[in-house]
């Protein structure tokens, strides 16, 4: 009776699978043999190596400029395991002074840089992306052969001097405004939108602003993220026009700063004192100064990076 | 693409192809006008918002692009900055020397030593670089385990969007004087080592440099390539008994032939510019003698030593030889029946 009392059970307990972890392999197509262990173990060991060759370097920065003084002069300089945790370099920086000036100036000529080019290749690259259209070839062409060439560095120096943009900030963003790869990806991203969709608007009454704006825009959001994050990078990036067309000191925005306090390893105008009574180690600033300049970018890039390879495919390929 | 005299869309193209077919037919002579018959004002008027959406694009081109050309003209002059603040007045009264600059140039040590580390460096960077993101690609693609492989993207990628002070500035507190390095062979009795200033080992270090920024970015071409082979020639490639190994070499590098050579033609192309920012950036830690490299020589002689005509004439130089390497590479990459960077 037992027994019989017993069988029914065996599939109120059903084998289990195992529940799939995010870190569980999908199912291997069954004609490829499963790897070795020790295949395995390498590929996971140069992987790990790799990605600790980017990420150590950015460790011993970030732990050393949230360190006390103390740890620093006990380490005998940078700081690899973290024992104490200030933001006292953060908190001088970032009171007022010349890299608070800079970060500001940096983040304005991002926004305001960004927001230009945007405007500017998103225009032009749907302007061109119509197949059909009145010139768009010769345009294409005129826009290209920048890629084969450049017209140097003395030349374009004299022309931004004639124009009267040294000591102005749009010397920072005019010169190097657009990127012509940038506008083909974009194009290329575009002429893949249905011919039919931007017809029918048009019979609606949609004029091609307003198809680029309320239709292709919203369906290209991959692509421009991609190509935003691209002029952002750009933009908060650059130091050299700052340091071709800019005399004032006091307009520099935080690329130069960095240059000034990290490389050539000046004190911070008005944070000599605090570093000369010995309230703050000038590494932890130097190093605070680097991580305010990679923050932005670390933040935000990965965000953006799903649509990486989606974005550079279609330019690429179309372009 | 085809003729640029293909209607633009379908409903014009309905209204001036297609209606003939349509019954009724009582719409007067536009629909006997064929497609290619559209007069050029009609065409300009249909198009003008595009026309006037490129607009301020081509304009920045014409104007940062275009325009800069004709100031080479002082490559051909003695030019004099201090005649005036306004650079096209101070070239129009700047003594023309004809191919003097030129002659200057190719008599100078300081040039011919900017080419032979702008040749050394590219050979190196060729050699030690190029091959690594394509390594790394082969690497990840064969992970199967998506977060895996989204992390290890991630991190790669990071770098690439870095400044080159950030980079040059990560790289002090490794191998500088004071980085970590020194510092741990210091601890352990050694005497510390200077990378950052050692002209010995500065293009090794310069290359370096570029490895970590840029290798991990480099990946992303090659991971598309891959991820465009159909599963199909993989399967088909084991169900004749190839194994994993010789799947790569016959299915794999044959998908990435194509990149490979297209990126060999770009980086030919681009020989001559071996990270301007970048060497700029430690120019002075090193000195001119490791480090100088041509975009180098134009910055220092043109901008430091105000002497424009004789930076300007370095720059030209570079300049045609650069576009002869873009249009030789890709001749060559269409004569081994690649694409290259346009058709023929």
């Amino acid at each position: 009776m037992t027994s019989l009392m017993w069988e029914p059970r065996q599939d109120a307990e059903p084998v289990r699978e195992k529940a799939p972890r995010w870190w569980s392999a999908p199912p291997r197509p069954v004609w490829e043999e499963e790897p070795g262990k020790a295949g395995v173990a390498s590929k996971g060991l140069v992987l790990a190596l790799a990605c600790l060759g980017v990420l150590f370097p950015l460790w011993i920065v970030v732990v050393t400029s949230l360190s006390s003084r103390k740890t620093i002069d006990e380490a005998g300089g940078l700081v690899m395991v973290p024992k104490s945790i200030t933001f006292i370099a953060y908190q001088e920086l970032l009171s007022g002074g010349q890299v608070t000036r800079a970060t500001v100036i940096s983040v304005l000529v991002t926004l305001v840089g960004t927001i230009f080019s945007m405007t500017v290749s998103v225009l032009c690259a749907y302007g061109l992306s119509r197949s059909g259209s009145v010139g768009h070839r010769w345009i294409l062409m005129l826009l290209l052969a920048t890629m084969f060439f450049s017209a140097g560095l003395i030349p374009t120096y004299l022309l931004v001097q004639t124009l009267g943009l040294t000591d102005s900030y749009l010397a920072l963003i005019l010169p190097s405004a657009i990127s012509v790869f940038n506008i083909l990806v974009l194009r290329g991203f575009f002429i893949g939108i249905s011919q039919e969709l931007i017809d029918s608007a048009r019979i609606d009454g949609a004029g091609d602003f307003r198809i680029l704006w309320q239709i292709v825009m919203p369906l290209s959001r991959a692509v421009i993220a991609v190509i935003t994050l691209f002029y952002a990078v750009g933009y908060w990036s650059a130091w050299f026009n700052a340091s071709l067309y800019l005399n004032d000191q006091d307009m520099m925005p935080l690329q130069n700063v960095m240059i000034q306090l990290v490389q050539k390893q000046e004190a911070p105008v008005g944070m000599g004192q605090a570093i000369k009574t010995g309230q703050l180690s000038a590494l932890a600033v130097q190093m605070a100064v680097m991580v305010m300049a990679l923050l932005p970018v670390a933040v935000l890039s990965p965000f953006v990076q799903r649509h990486f390879k989606k974005g550079m495919l279609t330019g690429a390929v179309k372009g | 693409m085809s003729h640029s005299t293909v209607p633009r869309s379908k409903v014009e193209a309905e209204t001036t192809e297609k209606s003939p077919v349509a019954p009724g037919g009582a719409t007067g002579s536009r629909e006997k006008q064929r497609p290619d018959k559209v007069s050029l004002r009609l065409r300009f008027r249909r198009d003008r918002v595009l026309l006037l959406m490129t607009l301020p694009a081509v304009l920045l081109v014409l104007l940062f692009n275009y325009v800069p050309i004709l100031g080479n003209v002082v490559a051909f002059q003695d030019y004099d900055p201090y005649i005036s603040d306004n650079g096209v007045v101070s070239m129009l009264n700047s003594p023309f020397v004809g191919l003097e600059n030129f002659q200057r140039i190719f008599e100078d040590s300081a040039f011919w030593n900017a080419v032979q580390n702008t040749l050394v460096l590219f050979f190196l960077q060729l050699v030690l670089f190029f091959p690594i993101p394509i390594l790394l690609a082969l690497l990840i693609n064969s992970v199967i385990r998506p977060r895996v492989r989204a992390v290890a993207q991630a991190v790669l990628y990071l770098p690439h969007f870095f400044s080159w002070v950030l980079v040059i500035a990560v790289f002090q507190q490794l191998f500088g004087g004071a980085g970590i390095f020194s510092q741990l062979l210091r601890q352990h009795g050694y005497d510390g080592l200077d990378f950052m200033t050692d002209p010995d080992t500065f293009k090794f270090l310069i290359t370096a440099q570029s490895v970590w920024k840029d290798a991990g970015w480099g990946i992303i071409v090659f991971l598309a390539a891959l991820s465009s082979v159909s599963p199909d020639l993989y399967e088909a490639a084991a169900m004749d008994g190839a194994n994993r190994w010789r799947r790569m070499w016959h299915v794999t590098l044959p998908a990435l032939r194509p990149v490979i050579a297209l990126l060999l033609v770009l980086r030919v192309g681009d020989a001559l510019t071996v990270g301007f920012e970048q060497i700029l950036l430690q120019r002075d830690m090193v000195g001119p003698g490791a480090s100088e490299v041509l975009d180098t020589f134009v910055w220092w002689t043109g901008v430091r030593n105000q002497d424009f005509g004789y930076a300007a004439a370095a720059g030209l130089v570079k300049g045609v030889v650069s576009l002869g390497l873009v249009l030789a590479a890709n001749k060559v990459a269409h004569l081994m029946g690649e694409q290259g960077v346009y058709k023929k």
